[in-house]
């Protein structure tokens, strides 16, 4: 993230996966910054799948959820998964009342759950996840 | 007297002088004759079919206990007392099925038949007369007012508290096996209970780490446009926190409208019924149910 101040969010790394918590709300020069960080790293770890834990946040404007699933499709160009996880149920209902798309990025409950849906700590994407990536190309 | 008379001082002051001699005229007229006119208006009553739902000793009883507030209001000048009755009444005779209409009827049946006393006994002096009726009709307008007002208020707290007992008991989330939810619907779907429902839905999701809900809509008589849309949001939203939903009993007339209005629904994961619903959730969560004996 940037140079100054303390870290937005952290990318940590565990195994072939990045799993990326936004602490707080973004901006959107924060968000950009946030979205080139996280591409520019899949290629460095050579992860095979991201989760982008976002229980943080009580509030996902138009640009952030357009900016993570961009995120998602960058992602999948750069041979990794993603799932997003730990969407608040307020969060979701205003998301979908104000007619956001988040296009067909995988969400999970949380971060338990989204690493299993990669396949577990450290291994693989699923066979599922990678079906249903393929399937969506 | 009440608010409006401030408008016309002179009136007022006339009116006030007025009022402090006929008043207390007008009551103890109406207490004298209180039998006969309490009768009178028994008998008005029973003939225009009001309170048919009570008995003719009930009627008779409460008849006394309004006449009796209604001089009280006339001689005191305070609604207060009458406020009281009403809201008791109202409480007794709601249950009772008694509409709106019939409260203010019998109010200005009442009204009626003592104006018509009025009109008999003061007869012979026309400037009296007006000037009791002066007196006597605002008051009269009070009461009626006030009496409408309360049973209207009675009634709609009930409602409120009727709703208020559905909304709670009409959307349950219940946790059927781990992980599973499901959500019946029953009744009447409105904006508002729809709001409720994807409320609860979500947090249940969360609570329960859900990751397949089954809404079942065999007990919902009909969904209209908005309603429908608010499904299809529903649906979104549980997919965005991880959960996938399946909506079952969606009745030929349902199914029929949803697609006439032409709600998309892509994205709906549907199954014909709720057995069917739950073993598709079932299989999406990796259960197998077998007989305890093994016969398949």
């Amino acid at each position: 993230m940037t140079d100054t101040g303390p870290a937005l969010v952290s990318i940590l790394r565990q195994g072939s996966q990045l799993i990326a918590s936004i602490h707080t709300a973004l901006d959107d020069t924060q968000m950009v910054r946030f979205q080139q960080d996280l591409v520019h790293q899949i290629g460095e770890h050579r992860a095979r799948g991201v989760v982008i834990d976002v229980a943080a946040l009580d509030v996902l404007d138009s640009f952030g959820s357009r900016t993570l699933r961009d995120i998602a499709e960058m992602a999948r160009l750069r041979g990794a998964a993603t799932v997003i996880v730990g969407i608040q149920p307020e969060v979701a209902f205003t998301m979908v009342t104000l007619g956001m798309d988040t296009g067909s990025v995988h969400t999970a409950l949380d971060l338990e759950e989204g690493l299993a849906y990669l396949g577990g700590a450290g291994g693989q994407p699923s066979t599922a996840a990678r079906a249903r990536s393929a399937q969506r190309r | 007297m009440n608010e409006s008379d401030t408008g016309a001082v002179e009136f007022a002051a006339l009116d006030r002088e007025d009022e402090e001699q006929l008043l207390p005229q007008l009551v103890a007229h109406l207490r004298e004759h209180r039998s006969r006119l309490r009768q009178e208006w028994s008998g008005r009553i029973q003939d225009s079919h009001l309170l048919s739902s009570m008995t003719p000793q009930e009627v008779g009883a409460e008849t006394t206990s309004v006449y009796d507030n209604y001089v009280e209001v006339l001689e005191t000048g305070s609604v207060e007392a009458l406020q009281h009755y009403a809201r008791d009444l109202s409480e007794r005779i709601i249950p009772r099925g008694v509409e709106t209409h019939e409260v203010v009827g019998i109010v200005l049946l009442l009204r009626d038949v003592l104006a018509r006393s009025l009109f008999e006994k003061y007869q012979d002096d026309f400037d009296l007369l007006n000037r009791v009726l002066d007196a006597y009709e605002p008051a009269a307008n009070r009461i009626a007012n006030t009496v409408a007002v309360s049973f209207v208020d009675e009634r709609e707290r009930v409602i409120r508290q009727q709703q208020d007992s559905i909304r709670e008991l009409s959307t349950p989330v219940l946790p059927v096996r781990e992980r599973l939810l499901i959500l019946p619907i029953i009744g009447v779907l409105d904006t508002e209970r729809a709001r409720q429902l994807t409320e609860q839905l979500l947090r249940g999701i969360r609570t329960h780490r859900a990751k397949v809900v089954v809404i079942d809509i065999t007990g919902a008589p009909d969904v209209d446009e908005a309603v429908a849309n608010h499904l299809v949001r529903t649906v979104d939203a549980s997919r965005l926190m991880g959960a996938s939903v399946i909506i079952t009993g969606l009745s030929p007339e349902i199914a029929q409208t949803l697609v006439t209005i032409g709600v998309d629904l892509s994205k709906m994961n549907t199954i014909g019924d709720l057995q069917g619903g739950l073993e598709e959730a079932e299989r999406l969560l990796g259960f197998t149910v077998t007989r305890a004996d093994g016969s398949p």
